[in-house]
This record gives structure tokens, C-alpha cells and sequence, in this order.
């Protein structure tokens, strides 16, 4: 996506320096409540329909979860998960809206290569920036939700933008203003962590003792959070992930790695410029000039 | 609704049987999630699978499709035995203490009066005993044996929580948690809302399904109760408005009913339809009927209508059978005995049942008219789309002409919703292409078909020359002066009959309300009960004002509610004798001693005394009726039966397949299947995604949900070896389709009557036409039969066989 924000872009894929900050904003988030959430797809249909994206139309595989992964098109996803809870024995169909989760600490902007390609705004959205993005696939590694994608078509990396086109107008995101129970709520961090709360009373009212709110600190806490009737165990949730944090690979590569790469090319250059003051140049012995001498007559110089 | 929508927010208990309103109605179903989140409210989901209702529902009940009479009058049994009863609303406002005439039997699931050879009661001994003085004879005390609450007492005694369990396969202790749950809102402070859909109408006892559970709300108090009453969800944005507007073969507007050819007079007409009160200072509203009679033939005829000639009473078809229902319809079509047909807004061949029949009846058409916006099924049901639609061109000799039509968002007017609030609309955008609306089209066949009567004569011309056509361009009636003319007008000044010198309404203009109109000829009106939608004041439907005083969810200033902007039906009854509120907090009206006023519409005469009138003011008897005289065909109480195709024998009645009133044609009855060949009790529904067979032409609809499948429980495809996302063939004695299998964990066998009964869940939204993948059509396998009452088609309950299967050629 194109910045519509760039005034308040406060760290920027493979670039050292901090953007200076004109505005600042207070830091947005989208609350889902999976407990109020029936799976409609309202969400995805506004999605599809905002951005202007064409899915495929594709096949069923014995679910209801169409299509059966996040793409380049389908930014959010309802996963459906059958599970029969061993307390009770009785069944539950959870469903899950899944998306980028707009990490404090984003590993997908850690790990990007492209200078600019990826950026984290003031407000906490962290949006992709298409004419930046160079398609190397390096945010999926970096991403510990896995969430981005590739497109087939121009090879550039897409993924939920938290609507800041909208956000940067003072509107809500399209999935949460199409959301026709309030599953979805979006609003300032602080006012969806209070809502959060209050909702986590009223499910422990009724008997869901491990209701919690999903705000993970591996990665410093989230832009989208959730509700969950059973926050103890968010795998459940179609593999949310319970302690999600950046790939050490990622971290390795951009922290140690990156500064180890570094001393290694400027030790290299230290290494030759000490090889130049105790060996001096390069000089051509008259060995090398007869060979010289000897390849150009064999080709009479048509070579 | 007696409700409506916004008014759910006010429950303590949401019962969702019959319906799926989170998946059918995703919508509206915020206000439950608005009680739940607020005012801490329960929700319970009883449905033959674990819904997408169910996924949010604090507590979840199974139960065998087509056996919700058992359930609800087992609950019925459970109150009573429990004294769980809200006494003094079911002393009063029900007829619980009417005594029923001697004569009465009940005995192996018939009522007394039946005559087997045409499947239909004499009625004679469903009623009332009349006293000397011509009313009703009641007995207070509830002593007398013949009294309604002990003939009720008698008949639910079968129901036990173990029949339940046999019947339903609902297990005992679930049945129980639920009916104790129901109970809790017996209490005077407490209310229960019924929401429910088509998986309460599509049965062919449909009807009684839905007065099980309104019985149920009555010894409940439930009913005129914020948070309460009885709460259909409609299927389609405007289904309300086209039975409002009398568009079914038997009505006409406002719910009047259609003459039948033993009627040949206007007097003999109102004979049977003067609603004389059955008990002494009851309102008996129906007494007013030829005032809306008279004024409908009025908007209709003009002038023309005139007191010599019975208000043109002759002009208006009289019915040779109970009603050309679309099923009726269907099968005289088949039978080659109609030859034309106008088909608007509507597509039989996949929203109808036994599709093989249905394509082989529009093949004897001489020609078929298509209005839609879309491309339907229907208008290509002569086109080969392999077994999609297996279809000879060559053979067909229908001359189809396909009528494109504006969609409601390309279109001015009003959509009439579940709520009852007629809601006006403006276009959102122009129509595509040479579509017209609907309004047009039936002008310009108008003005072409009374030119030709005025040239050319023909059997019966009248009704056509005649008909007013008061629109500034004939051509385009407007939305706006249809309208107007549902509303009424003042056909000369009105004066109030107690005081000549008050005027109720100039000569010329638009009335009031329904209040006004006259049985004299001197006012007009398309439809009674939608009259002060737009009055003098302007457009009411147009209005949208969100104020809500007090917080009672009634949003008094939004659109327009019929009747007379009333919000919540039979609000009298949310107040005690007195007058006062059974629930403080839940008031809505109450009597201050010369009137009754609050926060709603009053349902009754402003100044009726408490105590005297009661509140059911459309009832002959003043009260609500546990009891039916002669209202419904089938019997004065519901019955379990069982579905014309059902997995068991009925427990409680052997010998009866089906419901003995239901009407069945021949040829239909021959292809009903049984359970040794086709084991499976299968069930047809809508998913989220998709809007009945429109949406399928919609791109993103057609991501979401893209190919046609059938669901199946994980037991039932480890025996028949069927695998997850794989192709099955599933089959009816009316025919098969091929399908993706969804294997899942939210259907379970049930244990009913000693029997395993394996549920096959059929969604309805594909066919061979727009963007999803191809698909069959659930109908192609549904039976052709319908409710008793009003002929739905039993889609809900039928049987099937599965096998795994290789995928469709198409």
C-alpha cells in the first residue's frame, strides 16, 4: 500500500535513522471478541470490497473456511475450529478472525531488506509500501504469525493494512464497521484493552473462567488483540500461536549477525589496507608479460 | 414479530428453535449479542446441528428435525407440573378457563371430526360451549373437566421428559436443562424471546410448531412484554410486507380473505366474517371488517364501487379451492391444465421442491414471463447444463420472455421488515441496461391488456376497465402515489359521527389512520393496516429519527410500524388487572386511571378500563387462545407428527404418516420415500454467506462460499467411507445430486426411539447459473408437500440415502 501517513512513520525497513515525527498520534488497535464473533465473513467480504481485491473463486475441502488460506487478495480470514472441550464435553466451534496482528515490534519490518518497504506509523499500524517492497519473502520469515504474502502476479508482499487509509481519516476499519455484532471493535489501545476487560467479566459470568485478552509481549504487544473464552490456550484457536515471538533467525540476522557482517567487512578493509602499507602493490613480473605476449600472437589479436 | 428487532435487547432469555438467526439473519442477531453483552442475558440454541447460533449460545440442545411439537409441549408439561405458570396472565388474557363444548375426543393423534377419504376435519366439535346469553361459558375456578387448561393438562400429559427424549433424541438431561431454563421466565420480572425461521415453517405441520411455543409464551406471560413474544424472522428484506399486502392466492391486503365461489353476495361474503364478540365488552377489532373491505374495493374500483353494486363485489375472483398456492400452482402446470405464467421476484426451479417435477411442469407452459434482476435458473431451465440441468432444448416448446428488472437498491419505495416497520428507501444507483422496475412493467401490461378488453370485448372485461389508475403518468405509476394509495384518503369531508361539526378529514385528503375508514363508501384504503404510513404530516416510512425515550428500545420516531405505529403487539398485556406494569422496569403502558399511556402505541381502545377489555383485541374472546375453535386446520392443539419421511414410526401414533390434514397430491405421494431405502433424515438450510440464489451471482459471495455441499456427521462417514472435502451422492425418491462432503464434529447421530438416526445437512445456494462453482440444488431432492395450514413446503424433514461418488459432468 501507498503511505498515506508518511509524516508519522516512526521506524522504516532496513534504515537506521528515525523518520523525525511531525504529528503524534495515539497508538490504535482493533479488538476481536471470538466470543461474539458467529463467523459470518462480513469481515472478509468488506475487506475484499475496500481494498478492491479479486479472489479466486475457489473449491470446497470439507470446511467452511473459504478460501482455505490468507493470499495476496484475502487479507483476513475466518479459520474454523471444531473442538470439544475435555471439561465439559461439550462441543465448541471456534472461529477466528485471522489477519496481521500489527506488532509493536514488527518481525516482518525487522527482517525486510528493502529500505522503506515496510513501516510502522505512529498510531502502531504497520503498513506495507508496495513501490518499496523488492519480493524477497524475507516479512513471511519474519512474521510470527504468518501472515504476508506473496502475490503471483507482481511479486510484492500484501497483507492486512488496518485500513490506514481509513484510520488516517478518522474512520474505523472496513472489517470493523461491517461487522454486524460488534465482534469487531476499533478504537485508541487503551479504550479497547478497557473494553476488553469488560468483556472478560461477563464471559467469566458465564463459566468461562480462563477468558483473557491476546495482547502477546514477545513481540510488544499487538495493534489487533482478542478475546478468547479459553486465553489459556490460544493454539487452540486454530494455532494462534501462545507465546508468539520474532524468529531468532530474524533476530540473529538483524541484531549479532548483522553487526558481526559488518566488523567482518571492515576488518576486510582493514585487512587490505594494512596488506597494501606492508606488501605495497601488485606488480607485473616479466614472466607475466611474455605469457601476455605469447596469448596475443596465438589469436593474432583477434581475440 | 410481535416484537421487533431493536426490542431484543430487552430480554432475559433468548430461545432460538426453528431459526438460525446468526447464520439467517446476522444482522439483527446484534441485538442478542447486545442483550448477552448488557443486560447479561441467557442464550439457548435447540437445532438438529451445532449452528453458528449454537457457537455463541450459553447452552446448546440437539434435537431430530421435525419434532419440535414434542419438545415444546413436553415444556408445556414441565411448567405446569412445576407450577412454573405466570397465573394471573393465564387466568385472564388466555382462554384457559373457556369450557369446550361436549362432543370434544382426542384419541390416537386424531381430534374428533376427521374423515380420512379427503384428509380435512369437520370442525363442529373444537368449540366453545355458549351460554344462554350467546357468550362463551367460562369457569374461573379451572375446576370444570372440560375447561381449556384441563383439556390442555390432558393433552401434554403424554409428553414426558422420556417421550421427549424418544421422540426428539434430545437427551433427558438436555431437555431438562432447558425447559428449567424456559420456566425461570414465568416470573412476573422476567421475559423470554422466541426467535424463529423457516426451521419452524417448512414442516407440513409448520404452523403448529410455531402456536406450541406461543402457547408456551402465554402460560409464560411472555407475550406484549418487552423482551418477550413471539419473534418470526422473515427470509426475505420485504416477505413481511408481500403477506402485509395480501400477496398469497387466498388474501388480499391487510390480511382480508378472499371470497370462495359458495359466496356469491357481498352479504353472504360477510356472513362468516362479522367477528361478533364472544364474551360481553370485548373489542372483537374484526367487527370493523367491512369498513377495510369496503374501502379496499374503494382504492381498487373508484367510483365505480358503489353501494348498488355491492361495492363491485362481483369484480373480485371467488376461489373454487381453498387456495392456488404455489404448490397447487406447480402441479396443475405439470398437469398440463396452465398454460401461462408471470413469474416475478421468484425462482421455483431451485426454491421449490422436487426440481425434476418443477422442470418438467415449466416445459408444458406455452410461455413463461421472467421479471429479475438476474438471470435466473427459471429463466433457463429449457438449457442443458449437463445433470445440473438436464435439459432438451429441442424438446421444450415454452416460449420464454426474460423481463430484466431494477434491483431494490436501483428503486424508490418501501420495504416492509421482520419488525413490521415499512421503511422507505431511495435508489442507490441507476438500474443497469435496459432494466425497469417491476412498477412499470406491470403498467404497460396493464394499459396493453384494458386496451385490449376496450377494443376487442372478452368474457369478463369489468374488473379490468375499471380498475382506477389515478397516476399522473399511467405509464410509471410512482412510488410515492402507491403509497399514498395504501394509505387512504377522504373520499368527501369526514365529520366526527358524535359531533357533526369536528372534522376528521377533508374531502381529497390522505387519512390519518385505519381509525377513519368507513363501510359507506366515503373512504379509501389499498391496505387497512398500513394506513398513516403516509398521512397529511408526509412520508411516516421515511422518517428517521433514532430517539428512544427512556430507553425501551421502541425508537417511536423511526419509519413507521404497523398497525398505527404500535412497536410491541398486545401491549396491553404487559400490565397486570390493574393496570400496572407486571415489570416496573419493563413498563410500556399503563392505565393512569381515565387512560392508558406510556411508551408505546396503546393495543387497545385509549380509555378501555382495565379489568374489562382484555387485551387481545383481534380475538372474538378478548384473550389469547391455548385453545383453537376453528382457526387451524389441523387440530385446537398442536400434535407431534412426524414428517411425511421420517427416520421412526410416530411413537405416539403409529398409524399416522405425516399430518393428517396435510394436503398431498397423488403423484407426489408416490415418490414418498421410507426409511429402509433411504435411512437418512436429511434437512435443508441457508449459510451466511449467501442470500437464498442471488448472491451466487455476486463475485465476493462466490469467494466466501464457493461450491455446493452437504454435511455429515464423523460416525456416519467412517461407515459409509466417505472422506472429508471428497465427492458423495446423495439420493431421494425424487431424484439426486453429487456434492463436496463437509464431515464435522456439529452434527452427531441421535438415538430416536431406540433407533441410531444419522442427519444429512443440506445447504441450499447453488445452481448452474452465476459465479460459484456449478451445483445441483438442494431441491432436487425435497418432497412435495406443504404445511396443513398454509402449504410451506415440508423442506425441513425428509429422507435420503449418501454414498461416496466420483464428481459431476457437467
Amino acid at each position: 500500500m501507498a503511505s498515506y501517513q508518511s509524516a508519522d512513520v516512526v521506524r522504516r525497513s532496513a534504515t537506521t535513522f528515525t523518520p523525525p515525527q511531525v504529528r503524534h498520534d495515539q497508538e490504535v488497535a482493533k479488538l476481536i471478541d471470538v466470543s461474539k464473533c458467529i463467523g459470518c465473513k462480513a469481515c472478509q467480504s468488506a475487506c475484499l470490497e475496500w481494498n478492491n481485491l479479486q479472489e479466486e473463486v475457489g473449491i470446497n475441502t470439507g470446511s467452511y473456511q473459504n478460501p482455505h488460506d490468507l493470499t495476496e487478495n484475502s487479507w483476513t480470514l475466518m479459520r474454523f475450529t471444531e473442538w470439544d472441550n475435555p471439561e465439559t464435553q461439550n462441543l465448541e466451534w471456534l472461529i477466528r478472525k485471522d489477519g496481521c496482528m500489527h506488532c509493536a515490534d514488527p518481525g516482518c519490518l525487522k527482517a525486510c531488506p528493502a529500505p522503506g518497504a515496510i513501516v510502522q506509523y505512529a498510531n502502531g499500524i504497520v503498513d506495507f509500501v508496495s513501490e518499496n517492497c523488492i519480493g524477497c519473502g524475507y516479512c513471511i520469515k519474519g512474521c510470527p504469525f504468518n501472515v504476508p504474502r506473496i502475490s503471483k502476479v507482481d511479486q510484492k508482499a500484501y497483507k492486512c493494512t488496518l485500513c490506514s487509509d481509513r484510520v488516517a481519516v478518522g474512520q474505523a476499519p472496513a472489517c470493523a464497521k461491517a461487522c454486524p455484532t460488534q465482534a469487531i471493535s476499533f478504537g485508541s489501545k487503551e479504550a479497547m484493552l478497557d473494553l476488553a476487560g469488560e468483556r472478560i467479566v461477563d464471559l467469566k459470568s458465564r463459566g468461562f473462567d480462563k477468558a483473557g485478552v491476546y495482547d502477546p509481549a514477545g513481540v510488544g504487544g499487538t495493534h489487533v488483540m482478542y478475546v478468547l473464552h479459553h486465553a489459556d490456550k490460544p493454539e487452540i484457536y486454530a494455532g494462534l500461536p501462545a507465546n508468539p515471538r520474532i524468529s531468532p533467525m530474524v533476530e540473529l540476522w538483524k541484531g549479532a549477525t548483522k553487526y558481526v557482517g559488518m566488523g567482518l567487512i571492515a576488518a576486510g578493509v582493514v585487512g587490505a589496507f594494512f596488506h597494501r602499507v606492508i606488501a605495497g602493490a601488485n606488480s607485473v613480473s616479466a614472466a607475466d608479460e611474455a605469457n601476455a605476449a605469447a596469448l596475443v600472437d596465438k589469436t593474432g589479436g583477434q581475440a | 414479530m410481535t416484537n421487533s428487532w431493536t426490542d431484543i435487547k430487552n430480554t432475559d432469555l433468548v430461545v432460538i428453535m426453528g431459526g438460525n438467526a446468526a447464520e439467517a439473519h446476522p444482522c439483527g442477531f446484534k441485538w442478542v449479542t447486545e442483550a448477552k453483552a448488557h443486560r447479561g442475558a441467557k442464550l439457548v440454541v435447540v437445532d438438529p446441528r451445532f449452528t453458528r447460533s449454537a457457537s455463541v449460545a450459553d447452552y446448546y440442545a440437539p434435537i431430530r428435525q421435525g419434532s419440535d411439537i414434542a419438545f415444546l409441549l413436553g415444556v408445556i408439561k414441565y411448567c405446569i407440573d412445576k407450577d412454573k405458570v405466570q397465573w394471573e396472565y393465564t387466568k385472564n388474557f388466555t382462554n384457559a378457563a373457556y369450557i369446550v363444548k361436549e362432543g370434544y375426543g382426542y384419541q390416537d393423534g386424531l381430534f374428533t371430526g376427521y374423515n380420512e377419504a379427503i384428509r380435512d376435519y369437520n370442525r363442529d366439535s373444537w368449540e366453545y360451549e355458549i351460554g344462554a346469553d350467546g357468550f362463551a361459558v367460562m369457569d374461573e375456578t379451572l375446576a370444570h373437566p372440560r375447561c381449556v387448561w384441563n383439556l390442555l393438562k390432558q393433552h401434554v400429559a403424554i409428553y414426558t421428559p422420556e417421550m421427549v427424549e424418544r421422540i426428539c433424541g434430545t437427551p433427558k438431561e438436555k431437555f431438562l436443562k432447558v425447559a428449567e431454563m424456559i420456566a425461570t421466565t414465568s416470573a412476573r420480572d422476567k421475559t423470554m424471546t422466541s426467535m424463529y425461521a423457516l426451521g419452524w415453517t417448512q414442516h407440513s405441520k409448520g404452523s403448529q410448531n410455531i402456536r406450541a411455543m406461543a402457547m408456551l409464551q402465554l402460560i409464560l406471560g411472555n407475550i406484549g412484554q418487552r423482551g418477550g413474544g413471539m419473534n418470526a424472522l422473515r427470509g426475505h428484506s420485504n416477505i413481511q410486507g408481500l403477506t402485509d399486502i395480501g400477496l398469497m392466492s387466498n388474501l388480499l391486503p391487510g390480511y382480508l380473505t378472499l371470497a370462495t365461489d359458495k359466496e356469491a353476495t357481498l352479504d353472504s361474503y360477510m356472513s362468516s366474517r362479522g367477528f361478533k364478540p364472544l364474551r360481553p365488552g370485548q373489542t372483537s377489532y374484526w367487527q370493523n371488517y367491512k369498513k377495510f373491505f369496503v374501502s379496499f374495493q374503494k382504492s381498487m374500483y373508484g367510483a365505480a364501487a358503489k353501494v348498488e353494486n355491492d361495492w363491485a363485489y362481483d369484480w373480485l375472483p371467488k376461489l373454487d379451492v381453498p387456495g392456488y398456492d404455489v404448490l397447487r400452482a406447480f402441479d396443475m402446470m405439470f398437469q398440463g391444465k396452465m398454460n401461462g405464467y408471470f413469474c416475478q421476484g421468484f425462482n421455483p426451479l431451485m426454491s421449490f421442491p422436487r426440481k425434476n417435477k418443477i422442470r418438467a411442469a415449466l416445459g408444458k407452459l406455452k410461455f413463461l414471463v421472467v421479471m429479475d434482476p438476474l438471470q435466473t435458473e427459471t429463466a433457463r431451465f429449457w438449457q442443458d447444463h449437463g445433470e445440473f440441468n438436464p435439459a432438451k432444448p429441442a424438446d421444450v416448446q415454452t416460449e420464454v420472455f426474460e423481463l430484466p428488472s431494477t434491483c431494490f437498491a436501483e428503486d424508490e419505495g418501501s420495504l416492509t421488515n421482520s419488525s413490521r416497520w415499512l421503511q422507505w428507501h431511495w435508489a442507490g444507483a441507476q438500474a443497469p441496461g435496459e432494466a425497469r422496475s417491476d412498477v412499470w412493467m406491470m403498467a404497460q401490461l396493464h394499459l396493453r391488456l384494458r386496451k385490449m378488453y376496450a377494443a376487442e370485448g372478452g368474457a369478463f372485461p369489468d374488473p379490468i376497465l375499471n380498475l382506477t389508475w389515478p397516476y399522473a403518468n399511467p405509464a410509471d405509476p410512482q412510488p410515492d402515489e402507491l403509497a399514498k394509495e395504501l394509505n387512504g384518503r377522504a373520499l368527501v369531508t369526514l365529520r366526527d359521527p358524535a359531533d357533526q361539526t369536528k372534522v376528521i378529514q377533508e374531502a381529497g385528503k390522505l387519512l390519518p389512520g385505519f381509525a377513519a375508514l368507513r363501510d359507506d363508501g366515503t373512504t379509501s384504503s389499498g391496505c387497512w393496516i398500513y394506513s398513516g404510513c403516509f398521512t397529511e404530516a408526509g412520508n411516516a416510512m421515511a422518517r428517521r429519527d433514532n430517539t428512544d425515550p427512556a430507553e425501551t428500545g421502541a425508537y417511536p420516531g423511526w419509519a413507521f410500524s404497523w398497525p398505527a405505529n404500535r412497536r410491541i403487539l398486545y401491549n396491553r398485556a404487559s400490565a397486570d388487572m390493574a393496570g400496572k406494569a407486571w415489570d416496573p422496569t419493563r413498563k410500556l403502558i399503563e392505565w393512569n386511571g381515565t387512560n392508558w399511556a406510556g411508551f408505546d402505541v396503546p393495543d387497545i381502545a385509549p380509555a378501555s378500563k382495565p379489568g374489562e377489555v382484555m387485551p387481545f383485541i383481534m380475538n372474538q374472546e378478548g384473550v389469547s387462545r391455548l385453545w383453537v375453535r376453528r382457526g387451524m386446520k389441523d387440530g385446537p392443539f398442536p400434535v407431534h407428527y412426524e414428517p411425511f419421511e421420517s427416520p421412526i414410526t410416530n411413537p405416539i401414533a403409529p398409524k399416522i404418516r405425516g399430518n393428517p390434514a396435510a394436503r398431498v397430491f397423488a403423484n407426489d405421494m408416490e415418490v414418498f420415500g421410507d426409511s429402509k431405502e433411504f435411512p437418512y433424515a436429511a434437512t435443508t438450510y441457508r449459510l451466511t454467506e449467501h442470500f437464498h440464489y442471488w448472491s451466487k451471482h455476486v463475485q465476493v459471495n462466490a469467494v466466501l462460499q464457493p461450491e455446493f455441499f452437504v454435511e455429515l456427521s464423523q460416525e456416519l462417514a467412517k461407515e459409509k467411507g466417505i472422506a472429508n472435502g471428497g465427492w458423495v451422492r446423495v439420493d431421494s425418491k425424487r431424484g439426486f445430486v453429487r456434492a463436496k462432503a463437509v464431515v464435522t464434529k456439529r452434527i452427531k447421530p441421535m438415538m430416536c426411539d431406540g433407533k441410531v438416526v444419522h442427519i444429512i445437512g443440506i445447504p441450499i445456494h447453488w445452481g448452474f447459473m452465476g459465479a460459484t462453482k456449478k451445483g445441483f440444488g438442494a431441491n432436487t431432492l425435497t418432497p412435495f408437500v406443504g404445511d396443513a395450514n398454509i402449504e410451506t413446503p415440508e423442506f425441513k424433514a425428509f429422507l435420503v440415502d449418501i454414498r461416496a461418488e466420483n464428481p459431476p459432468v457437467s
